[in-house]
């Protein structure tokens, strides 16, 4: 039987810059593609990932036509703000070090890290608002 | 540069309530000023986008941490309340009550057992979890100002 593997998820972003910044200097992940598109109006394709995974996340920046029209730009980027357009999981060996680090860089944390039945959790937004979470699994999880 | 959407700054109060749901002292005017706007004009803003107040989104938070460590603990109720940043027993069985329909003790002895929420993240349980009530009457004890 054939396999089949995660490779990307998407996250909307106000600014791809800021959310690179964010991703690479704040959350610990690094730049996998940049590529900037000239015959497609200068369409930026940027995605990061953790360092040793193939999985990236696509960090799109809102676009205007031809993607979309005002009004539906328009409530994308309400849901965006509202922390509404999507979730990532994160894992990490140790979230309560891992959560002290990012708070110390300034990351808004949604909650600290907290026992639960499957791990130490804790949320976080990134600078567009998009929800993010870290757990740390249970010992030989 | 695109302007970062109006909402952004609303969900920082909204995830204040979120964060600091079990401080006693926290008020809405706290969640206004996270979000950087004044007391009116946030409640007015907050009620708008998420479709309900703010001091009822922090009330809704709290009963749903309350139904959560009923389920998933075995703090007494008296605790409970304390925990979810609340002061007043009373005050918080009738509020839990009128929310969850039932006593936090029936919602106790209803409650199936606490690994069947094991896989579920908190998040999850969070959000699905919060009472849907829209409007009710506040219990004065424990409102906040």
């Amino acid at each position: 039987m054939t396999t089949i593997r995660m490779n990307a998820t998407q996250l909307w972003v106000h600014d791809q810059d800021e959310a690179l910044r964010f991703y690479t200097e704040k959350v610990g992940l690094e730049l996998k593609e940049d590529v900037t598109v000239a015959e497609m109006g200068n369409f930026r394709w940027l995605t990061v990932g953790a360092p040793g995974q193939d999985a990236s996340i696509v960090l799109m920046a809102i676009p205007g036509a031809p993607m979309f029209d005002d009004a539906t730009q328009g409530e994308i980027r309400a849901l965006m703000g509202k922390g509404y357009a999507g979730t990532v999981f994160f894992s990490t060996d140790d979230c309560r070090a891992r959560h002290a680090e990012m708070a110390a860089l300034g990351v808004e944390f949604t909650q600290e890290p907290t026992e639960t039945p499957y791990g130490i959790d804790c949320g976080f937004r990134d600078p567009s608002g998009n929800h993010l979470r870290m757990v740390e699994p249970p010992a030989g999880a | 540069m695109v302007a970062v959407p109006p909402e952004r700054h609303l969900v920082r109060g909204r995830d204040l309530a979120d964060r600091r749901y079990a401080d006693p002292e926290l008020t809405v005017a706290h969640m206004a000023a996270a979000a950087g706007l004044s007391r009116a004009h946030f409640t007015r803003e907050f009620r708008r986008v998420f479709g309900e107040t703010p001091r009822g989104y922090l009330l809704t938070r709290r009963m749903e941490r309350a139904a959560a460590l009923l389920r998933h603990t075995d703090h007494a109720v008296a605790d409970i309340c304390l925990e979810v940043g609340l002061r007043s027993v009373g005050s918080f069985t009738s509020t839990f009550t009128r929310h969850h329909g039932c006593s936090p003790t029936a919602y106790r002895a209803a409650a199936p057992p606490a690994q069947v929420y094991a896989r579920i993240p908190a998040c999850v349980v969070r959000v699905h979890g919060r009472p849907r009530h829209r409007t009710f009457g506040e219990d004065s004890a424990d409102a906040p100002a």
